[in-house]
């Protein structure tokens, strides 16, 4: 991986790390620029703190609160040679532009018979965060989206991996959905110093293991650990895997740690009926025909009170305890 | 001021739209094009009279009726007529239709499926042309029912805010789909609700092509110039059903026979006319233009279907599908 490869490292927060990787774009090719609300404070989690001094309101865009004409641009500036950052602040508000981003966006290459790419980066950070903002700013939609032809799908989980995958998609000619974690921004990671990419589409082995092999993504991937360390402590050797691209996904990596675990669990913020999860793991099952086991939030809209919001929320101990379970 | 080769070129576009559309009719009747085809007979003068005043690197997003507006903006009519019959030689290989028809080389970003689909590619177009330094603007169609969608107003805003070179064209054919713009659309309209923004607007008969031409001459030189977006409201009368199978029962016969009398074709060829124009100078028009669009039909025929691997391409380079 192109990430070990670079041995010195700083340590950063995964917003710092965002606007590391924007930044460099933006030097690398005048063509790259960001539009969204607030951007020229910032953004709401300081993802561009800084870039407006460096780069100008003419890249730097700080635009209405108009969702909608946000993506609606972002496309057409792409049609006419740029490489827009559409910032959508959260994930929950891109759905006033969902036309623009399924029936517009995602469609247009194919729709135009190849006439053009559409190189946007949609940023949609999503998930509960820091709690309590109940059920239009918590949801985790990446399903809706790894099932839309067209789009690539990115979750990443680590600093390391928020700016080796932001720059990849600037640089895709694809549209590339950035799920971000926004309950992570904050914390902090070891980033590789000089300059570097995460390949879309390869996982990462965030633990090594053989008894179960355990597959997660974004901001669930602290409270994974956690529950693997404590399965540890239990005589249980659990392989976590942060799968990181959504679409594509590294089936190869899944598949071959769970032909060697004999048994996988998938774990994911989003509601489990309809989840990614279940894609993975039929996947496993039709390939492999392992045991195989989901853990995600109930069929519920996320609640302000601390205990419906807990009651929606996928924590280290009900991990846990499914790794118990998926391990018996 | 008689300007008669202007005319004549107007003349010509619109009748080639006009051959081209009934063209799409006969094929569609026939069974040759499978989908579903939007007319835009009877509003010709609105996409000529506003092409006419655009260079090859300005830029042009269009609706779900937007045959007129890809022909006026150069695209070229035997690969538009090979798009309807869904063959592989089509602007968009077959993969759009009628809906989708683009063709960049020209700057024409796509016809589009969604109302009000368009208006944001324009702005965005425009913006991303301002970032390159370059002087190209954008003008963007959208019909009445349009301006009861959000992205009119967020649009509009927009453009004015980053006083954007783009020019709004409401073509106003005086139905939303099945139903009359009028019962759905409060206050003074869609002008109105475009000088309440601040932006630059001018209404004119969008049935004379030279009053749509002068209008939107005036209005793209000031978008051109940096001052800003423009707001052109065009009304006119779709002489067709909504799509080629609405026969538009929620009209009546006389209501459609006194709108032919103002088709804007006999609008402009009266003028030439009364300008020494002849007839047989007209008719070699029509003429023309009709031999084009039977060989457009006749290549569009001949031409290969796309195959089934061709519904695995084109749709993403990385994870594409297999």
């Amino acid at each position: 991986m192109t990430v070990q490869s670079t041995p010195k490292t700083t340590t950063m927060t995964i917003a710092e790390a965002a606007r590391d990787a924007l930044a460099e774009e933006m030097r690398r090719d005048p063509t790259v620029w960001a539009l969204g609300e607030d951007l020229s404070a910032g953004g709401i989690f300081g993802t561009y703190k800084g870039l407006l001094d460096e780069f100008g309101p003419e890249r730097i865009v700080s635009t209405p609160i108009s969702e909608s004409m946000i993506m609606n641009v972002g496309f057409g500036a792409a049609l006419a040679g740029t490489r827009p950052v559409i910032e959508m602040r959260i994930l929950d508000f891109a759905l006033c532009a969902w036309d623009e981003l399924i029936n517009q966006i995602a469609k247009a290459r194919f729709m135009f018979g190849g006439q053009t790419n559409v190189p946007v980066v949609v940023r949609l950070p999503q998930g509960i965060g820091r709690g309590f903002q109940a059920a239009q700013h918590s949801q985790s939609l990446e399903a809706w989206l790894v099932h839309t032809p067209g789009l690539v799908v990115l979750a990443p989980a680590t600093a390391a991996d928020e700016k080796g995958l932001l720059k990849s998609a600037i640089r895709s000619d694809d549209p590339v959905v950035m799920l971000e974690p926004k309950s992570l921004f904050a914390t902090t990671g070891d980033v590789p110093e000089g300059e570097y990419t995460t390949p879309i589409g390869e996982a990462r082995v965030a633990r090594e293991g053989s008894d179960v092999t355990l597959v997660t993504w974004s901001s669930l991937l602290p409270a994974v650990l956690a529950a693997a360390e404590k399965a540890a402590a239990a005589g249980i050797s659990v392989e976590v895997i942060d799968l990181r691209s959504l679409w594509p996904w590294d089936r190869l990596r899944v598949l071959a740690s769970a032909a060697r675990t004999k048994r996988a669990l998938i774990a994911h913020e989003a509601v489990l009926i309809g989840g990614f999860g279940a894609e993975i793991a039929a996947t496993i099952t039709e390939e492999l025909g392992v045991p195989v086991a989901r853990i995600g939030a109930p069929r519920i809209p996320v609640g302000y009170a601390p205990i419906l919001e807990n009651t929606y929320r996928v924590d280290a101990d009900k991990i846990f305890a499914a790794i118990q379970k998926a391990t018996r | 001021m008689a300007d008669i080769d202007l005319g004549l070129s107007f003349l010509r576009t619109m009748v080639r739209i006009r051959e081209f559309e009934q063209h799409a009719r006969i094929g569609y009747d026939g069974g040759e094009i499978p989908g579903v085809v939007h007319l835009s007979i009877g509003q010709e003068a609105v996409a000529v009279g506003v092409c006419a005043n655009l260079e090859r690197a300005d830029y042009v997003a269009s609706t779900h009726r937007g045959h007129g507006h890809c022909i006026a903006k150069g695209a070229e009519t035997s690969a538009m007529m090979a798009e309807l019959f869904g063959k592989s030689t089509g602007t968009n290989k077959g993969k759009g239709g009628s809906m989708h028809i683009a063709d960049f080389s020209v700057g024409m970003l796509g016809a589009n499926g969604v109302v009000g689909g368009g208006i944001g590619i324009a702005v965005g177009a425009a913006q991303a042309a301002r970032l390159l330094g370059k002087k190209s603007v954008s003008a963007c169609f959208f019909g009445d029912g349009a301006v009861n969608r959000g992205p009119f107003l967020e649009g509009l805003n927009w453009a004015a805010v980053f006083k954007l070179p783009v020019l709004f064209v409401c073509e106003d054919n005086a139905f939303s789909a099945f139903t009359r713009a009028s019962s759905t659309t409060a206050g003074k309209g869609a002008t109105a609700r475009a000088e309440a923004i601040g932006v630059e607007t001018r209404a004119v008969d969008g049935n004379d092509v030279f009053a749509v031409y002068d209008a939107a001459r005036e209005l793209i030189a000031h978008a051109r110039a940096g001052r800003g977006p423009a707001f052109l409201y065009a009304p006119t009368y779709r002489l067709d059903g909504h799509t080629v199978f609405d026969k538009a029962p929620y009209r009546s016969s006389e209501e459609l026979e006194r709108k032919r009398e103002d088709d804007p074709l006999s609008e402009i060829e009266s003028r030439l006319r009364q300008w020494g124009v002849t007839q047989e100078q007209l008719d070699k028009i029509h003429v023309e233009a009709r031999e084009e669009m039977v060989r457009a039909m006749e290549s569009a025929r001949r031409a290969p279907l796309p195959t089934e691997a061709d519904a695995f391409l084109d749709v993403q380079n990385i994870g594409a599908p297999v």
